[in-house]
């Protein structure tokens, strides 16, 4: 049994399709990243869910229930939102026992939940004050709390860190992952960040206009994008892409005058094809002094972006700018004449009339 | 070269400035200092503005003593006459009357105005409509509110006449003739024409409400009414604060309204302050002042805490 289940799930504003025809399984105790830009209907699932939407077509089963017209406190659902959204004139204490003490539940019950979420999410010294007297990240942690409480199998997270700055983020976002850890329920997770989808998720999906265009552990989808779009939009510097074709039955790639060997590829049938796109992370590339026959590209140094550890040297190959993730001492000299090699079995081809990886 | 002078920094917009502060100096300082001090005078018609004259007509409390004790301006049995056979319950004059008033006014048009916005807030089709509907009473000026009123409650040809010509011949509705009634009909008039404002004021306060909260409400399962009472109203605080603040000074002013609807009357049962200040003006002018002088405190009793509750905290940071 999945413990949350969309099926050819349509939403529609006027005649606009927001979400088309999308389904996605989610196991008991999952941890699952809905990643991709603004507008990409990511978002709108997260509401969908949680039935703060109502479906033009498809269904949504939680626990086996079909859920589709239930009311959003009826799913068994807890949510998170990016403001936070607590009742400002309540206590921490009142914002989490409100919800508990509408339903009717006995006095002495809603206290235990209470502080046992404030245990787990180190808020008890707080639970007496307003949220206005509290920080970013202590709200999100009484945001938290507040789903907490409910008791739930399943928590939706609408990017619940993107109003926090980057030190208090990545403490919360290592916190959420010790939560789910503990707690092991299924969370289904909404955010822009790739860093956040990469370090929490179990698995990505990756959504572009409405639709899943991958969903993956991250490992796969960083090493095996299943289209330009998701190779272009995860990793952080971004791919490089080079244009050319492949020829000699699919042995060699073809660009200018660079010709190179394809054996190692993991993938589909190469075939000869004219409009090819080779995408190459720039941690897949090495500086080299002398050229390899069909393993290596000439290039010639521009500048360099120390990074910490790292340093990202930009270079000029065939007129285009392309990334090399190098380690920082061993940068070589803006002007230089290096080769760059290639690791080919990383590598990923694309057709270019489809976008589809090959 | 010398640090430049503050007072010359942005010379030409303090010039720009002057005869506007000026005109708030002398005529809203100069005239509410002036009101204030010759209402402890004997005056009986301007302009007096001498020194020497306020001194030679000093009386003290003297006019505030009489204003008191002017049946006109206060009549309450209810407070004086205890354990007498004339005791009445009940307060009549213009200070209890206008007093009348800002309570219904207040309470009721803010109340109205808020189940209004709530309405409103339901995503309902055609809202710019209804908006202008209900907005369009406060676009009229009192006097005519007043006097389409004072038609549609007359015993003689308003709605008592109507209904009663229809057959419901025991059909009561003459308030305005009734003196323990009259207050309550210019109430309704004057209710009639401020809701509009306080509904869109309420408005933009509903829509200034993050989304989220009620998102958050209904995944904790709160039924919209309480969410509309117990979460999104104490947010609003601001807003009511200040549609507070309109509609009370709004309702202390009120003038025009009474006297196209009543005139006062019946007799004087209708009276208010701004009314009675400006009767007694040309032949009691110390009294005018004295009743001016009490109104005022009153306004400012009742707003200066809210204004500095509202602002104060603001310049704090």
């Amino acid at each position: 049994m999945h413990s949350v289940s969309v099926k050819n799930l349509t939403l529609k504003f006027g005649a606009a399709e927001v979400l088309k025809n999308l389904n996605l399984d989610v196991s008991e105790g999952e941890f699952i990243v809905l990643l991709g830009p603004s507008g990409c209907g990511k978002s709108t699932l997260l509401n969908c869910l949680a039935g703060l939407l109502e479906l033009s077509e498809g269904q949504i089963w939680i626990k086996g229930k079909n859920v589709t017209w239930a009311e959003p406190s009826e799913r068994g659902i807890g949510m998170v939102f990016q403001s936070y959204a607590l009742y400002p004139q309540m206590t921490v204490r009142g914002n989490m026992s409100f919800g508990l003490k509408i339903a009717g539940m006995a006095k002495d019950e809603i206290e235990k939940r209470v502080q046992r979420a404030s245990e787990i999410l180190q808020i008890g010294p707080l639970l007496d004050r307003k949220p206005g007297a509290l920080s970013g990240g202590q709200r999100q942690r009484v945001a938290i709390g507040r789903a907490l409480v409910r008791e739930v199998d399943v928590f939706l997270f609408d990017e619940p860190l993107s109003n926090l700055d980057a030190k208090l983020r990545s403490e919360l976002r290592v916190e959420l992952k010790r939560l789910h850890n503990r707690l092991k329920n299924t969370m289904i997770y909404v955010t822009h960040d790739q860093i956040e989808a990469l370090t929490l998720a179990d698995r990505i999906a990756i959504m572009r206009g409405g639709i899943i265009q991958q969903l993956d552990e991250p490992h796969t989808i960083y090493n095996r994008p299943t289209n330009l779009f998701v190779a272009g939009f995860i990793g952080s510097p971004a791919m490089n892409f080079i244009k050319g074709a492949t020829v000699n039955g699919g042995k060699t790639f073809q660009f200018g005058d660079v010709a190179l060997d394809l054996a190692g590829y993991e993938g589909g049938a190469i075939l000869d094809r004219s409009k090819v796109i080779l995408g190459l992370r720039p941690e897949h590339l090495s500086i080299v002094e002398q050229a390899i026959p069909g393993q290596s590209i000439p290039a010639v140094v521009e500048i360099d972006e120390p990074m910490g550890a790292d340093s990202l040297v930009w270079l000029e190959v065939e007129g285009k700018q392309m990334s090399v993730r190098v380690p920082f001492e061993h940068r070589p000299q803006a002007g230089a004449k290096v080769h760059l090699k290639v690791d080919i079995a990383k590598a990923s081809l694309f057709d270019e009339t489809n976008e589809q990886r090959i | 070269m010398d640090r430049p002078n503050p007072l010359f920094r942005n010379l030409w917009s303090k010039i720009a400035a002057l005869p506007m502060m000026l005109i708030v100096l002398v005529v809203f300082v100069g005239g509410t200092a002036w009101t204030v001090l010759f209402s402890f005078t004997n005056i009986k018609i301007v302009p007096i503005f001498t020194p020497r004259e306020w001194v030679n007509g000093f009386i003290g409390l003297a006019n505030y003593q009489r204003l008191f004790n002017t049946d006109r301006w206060m009549n309450c049995p209810g407070l004086t006459h205890i354990g007498r056979s004339d005791w009445e319950p009940t307060c009549m004059g213009a200070l209890p009357n206008v007093v009348t008033y800002v309570i219904l006014a207040v309470v009721l048009s803010m109340s109205l105005g808020f189940v209004l916005a709530v309405l409103m807030d339901q995503k309902i089709r055609a809202e710019g409509l209804f908006r202008t509907i209900y907005l369009y009473p406060f676009a009229l000026s009192f006097i005519v509110t007043g006097h389409v009123w004072a038609w549609i409650m007359s015993p003689e040809y308003g709605l008592q006449a109507s209904v009663r010509a229809m057959g419901w011949t025991s059909f009561d509705f003459g308030w305005i003739a009734d003196r323990h009634m009259v207050m309550y009909a210019i109430a309704v008039a004057g209710i009639w024409q401020g809701t509009g404002l306080v509904m869109a004021l309420m408005l933009a306060g509903l829509r200034g409400i993050d989304e989220d909260i009620w998102k958050a409400a209904r995944v904790d399962g709160i039924p919209a009414w309480r969410t509309y009472l117990q979460i999104v109203l104490p947010m609003m605080k601001p807003v009511l604060v200040t549609t507070f603040v309109i509609v009370c000074s709004g309702a202390v002013r009120i003038y025009d309204l009474v006297v196209a609807l009543t005139d006062g009357g019946p007799g004087i049962s209708s009276d208010v302050p701004t009314r009675y200040v400006y009767t007694n003006f040309s032949a009691n002018l110390g009294q005018s002042l004295s009743a001016s002088t009490v109104m005022l405190v009153t306004m400012a009793v009742l707003l200066i805490p809210w204004i500095r509750m509202e602002f104060g905290k603001k310049s704090q940071g």
